[in-house]
């Protein structure tokens, strides 16, 4: 156990000793997120995801001009490329169709929703409605189309909130909206007054967003917590294969067999090469992971999730570049098949272009990548989910490695480590 | 002496091919036994099946009374594995890699941090510790490779032509190396195709060719089987033909062989004194120019010469 631990660190060594790999580690991902933030205006408060046609439903079950407003946002001329809305009548058949996947979200706005916040006016008095919530149905596989829907109302809501809380302002809104007449406007005044007064810390007046996914997930969206990762996943497919490459160039440059006629058995130094490939890959990640978040504000969500979803994708991706190496004869083999597989991975995985683009097949297909799983649970993550939402990606994940591994380990058994 | 390496009719095949065809040999405590070959020969296939890395395809060999078939990790304790190629980790320091190796030993602790400066001293490179091992020349890497051997004190080195591709000096360091060694008692197994390196290191030499053991003893022994020969070493022009003066030696009376490598043809005989005048004339008579005549007497290369009718470096 010693034995492979030693190898395993002194592999990490080796590998940040190395300066292309550092390059294409650490440097590359970097880089690419650097350059994808700035293309689609991430750093310059101006985003865009490359995303379009989104597909949401929208169940407008109030009769208020603020519900009016949000319909109105959705098919506004500034939203009409990136989303693709349908109005229904049913919450329930809205909510099928994001099951069924026919929608990214649906938005169902509760009957007397405007009311809550624009308090009617019946005879003269101001009638106190109280919150209420708009929800949205996220589909859980589509994170980001999701995270973008979530952000429009999100936006929208914050603008009506702070219309609302600002006092005067507000009145002055109203006025001018028509929705209250002048001799009316003082009444209103004061019953604002008087929530702003009671509501402890303003909870109460916050207008709530109920914005759970089938599985119930929280969600929030910043285009760079999707490319981030995607990047990320997309060179610790270098990396494995960088460790799994090692291994055949142990053995041609000598090293291995000079391992295996010292004291220390088959199983610790192979337990060892992939121990050293996992920590290079953890390491990898974990670097980036905390460099993008200093160095860009990113944030990637829950840390005891960030840490465990990282785990489990280093294992699936390590379970691939074992068994690349198990199937070469070379090290040059490893590198280019590893390699050609970085880019199908990053492609079919979803680091370019977001995976609710693409086909359904191709969806289905890219679920034998672990980019794939690993960037739904980063999205999840960026989006607020928490270690509790991360079960499908990480039991994909840690499935995806142990099968390659075992796979990896009949193959390396058949061909053995040296010529005997 | 104890006897601390037996080898028992070991043989190695590759499919069809028998790279090592049932030798037998053993090594007393604190000899030096070289196995002298051209490449080729089987010396290294030998070493990897004593060192534990390829099984035997028949045979075994017992090293400090373990059998490298049915003990093998008991063996790798018992043995220290110089190999041919550098086996070296390039992006370590030499500090890092002895530290390494020594671990893979089972040293820990002061016991390895002593162990590994000793051995910097050994090899002389203290005050090049620090440094990447990539950044060395080619004779400190061999240095470091013969002190990754050493760490674990092991009672049976093996060493698999560790001078090869290194320049003369760094050669005189490694061959006083392998001396000082052996006068601390450390007993050491030594693969080369040059026959000085046997002649100057050995206590025994085995003779392997194809795989086979032809000779063992000690030098005298060995070329007591050659008799009492001389070697005349004719150095002709690089524009000359060797074949068709050495068909004309072959019938000189008193030249028992001829055969040339490169420019340099080698004619053995009872008396160089006798066949040094019919030799010029016929070199003269088929207008081949000789620049230099050298006499030697029996060596290794002679006894190899003698029992395969090929130049050790053929």
């Amino acid at each position: 156990m010693l034995k492979t631990f030693l190898i395993g660190i002194k592999d990490v060594k080796l590998a940040f000793r190395d300066r292309a790999a550092i390059i294409f580690m650490l440097l590359a991902p970097f880089l690419l997120t650097l350059g994808m933030g700035l293309v689609t205006g991430r750093f310059s408060g101006n985003s865009s995801s490359g995303i379009s046609d989104i597909p949401v439903v929208i169940v407008n079950l109030d009769d208020g001009e603020l519900a009016e407003a949000l319909v109105d946002v959705f098919y506004s001329e500034d939203l009409a490329d990136l989303v693709e809305p349908s109005l229904g009548t049913s919450p329930d058949a809205a909510r099928q169709m994001v099951e069924e996947d026919k929608v990214a979200a649906a938005i169902i706005i509760p009957g007397g929703f405007t009311a809550s916040i624009i308090p009617p006016s019946e005879m003269g008095m101001i009638v106190y409605v109280g919150p209420r919530a708009i929800e949205i149905y996220a589909n859980p596989t589509r994170p980001t189309s999701a995270g973008i829907i979530k952000s429009i109302v999100d936006e929208y809501l914050s603008y009506v909130e702070e219309g609302t809380v600002s006092g005067q302002t507000s009145i002055f809104q109203l006025m001018s909206s028509g929705r209250i007449s002048p001799q009316n406007a003082e009444a209103a005044g004061q019953a604002m007054a008087e929530r702003l007064q009671n509501a402890p810390n303003n909870e109460q007046l916050a207008i709530t967003l109920n914005s759970s996914t089938a599985d119930g997930e929280e969600i929030e969206f910043d285009v760079l917590a999707y490319l981030a990762p995607g990047m990320a996943l997309m060179f610790l497919m270098y990396t494995v294969s960088y460790g799994g490459r090692s291994i055949l160039a142990e053995k041609a440059q000598g090293t291995l067999p000079r391992l295996l006629v010292s004291p220390t058995n088959s199983t610790q130094i192979l337990g060892g090469k992939v121990f050293g490939i996992y920590l290079t890959g953890v390491a990898q990640m974990l670097i980036l992971i905390g460099a993008t978040s200093l160095l860009f504000q990113l944030k990637w969500g829950d840390p005891l999730g960030v840490v465990l979803l990282v785990f489990a994708a280093v294992f699936g991706a390590t379970g691939w570049g074992m068994i690349i190496t198990a199937l070469a004869r070379t090290p040059a083999q490893v590198g280019s098949v590893g390699s050609a597989t970085m880019l199908i991975f990053g492609i079919l995985g979803g680091s370019f272009i977001s995976l609710d683009q693409m086909p359904t097949y191709i969806q289905t297909i890219s679920r034998i990548t672990p980019n794939s799983w690993a960037l739904d649970g980063f999205t999840t993550l960026a989006l607020g989910g928490t270690l509790s939402n991360l079960s499908a990606p990480i039991t994909a994940l840690l499935t995806m490695g142990g099968v390659l591994f075992l796979a990896s380990i009949l193959l390396f058994g058949k061909k053995n480590l040296v010529q005997k | 002496m104890p006897t601390i390496l037996e080898v028992k009719d070991l043989k190695k095949n590759y499919g069809d091919f028998a790279a090592v065809k049932g030798i037998t040999f053993d090594i007393k405590e604190g000899e030096i036994f070289s196995l002298l070959g051209p490449n080729g020969a089987g010396k290294t296939t030998t070493i990897s099946m004593l060192s534990t890395l390829y099984a035997p395809t028949a045979g075994d060999a017992t090293i400090a009374g373990h059998s490298v078939t049915k003990s093998p990790m008991d063996v790798r304790h018992a043995i220290g594995v110089v190999p041919q190629d550098l086996a070296l980790y390039e992006d370590l320091s030499a500090r890092e890699n002895l530290t390494f190796w020594g671990q893979m030993y089972g040293l820990s602790g002061s016991s390895l941090k002593n162990r590994v400066e000793e051995v910097l001293g050994q090899i002389g490179l203290v005050d090049k510790a620090k440094d990447r091992v990539k950044t060395y020349s080619g004779g400190m890497k061999r240095r470091v490779n013969i002190g990754v051997g050493l760490l674990h004190k092991p009672k049976l080195l093996f060493m698999d032509e560790p001078t090869v591709g290194i320049d003369p000096q760094s050669r005189r360091a490694i061959l006083d190396t392998v001396k000082d060694l052996n006068k601390q008692g450390m007993t050491v197994l030594y693969t080369t195709h040059y026959m000085e390196e046997a002649e100057e290191l050995s206590n025994r030499v085995g003779i392997i060719d194809h795989g086979e053991l032809i000779a063992i003893g000690t030098q005298k022994e060995l070329t007591r089987q050659v008799g009492e020969t001389e070697t005349l070493l004719l150095h002709i022009g690089e524009n000359e033909d060797p074949e068709a003066l050495i068909s004309a030696l072959k019938g000189i009376d008193g030249v028992l062989e001829a055969n040339a490598i490169n420019h340099e043809i080698s004619v053995i005989t009872h008396s160089a004194a006798d066949v040094m005048a019919p030799v010029v004339t016929k070199a003269n008579e088929r207008g081949i120019k000789i620049h230099s005549i050298d006499i030697r007497e029996p060596n290794l290369e002679a006894v190899f010469l003698h029992l395969t009718g090929r130049a050790l470096r053929d």
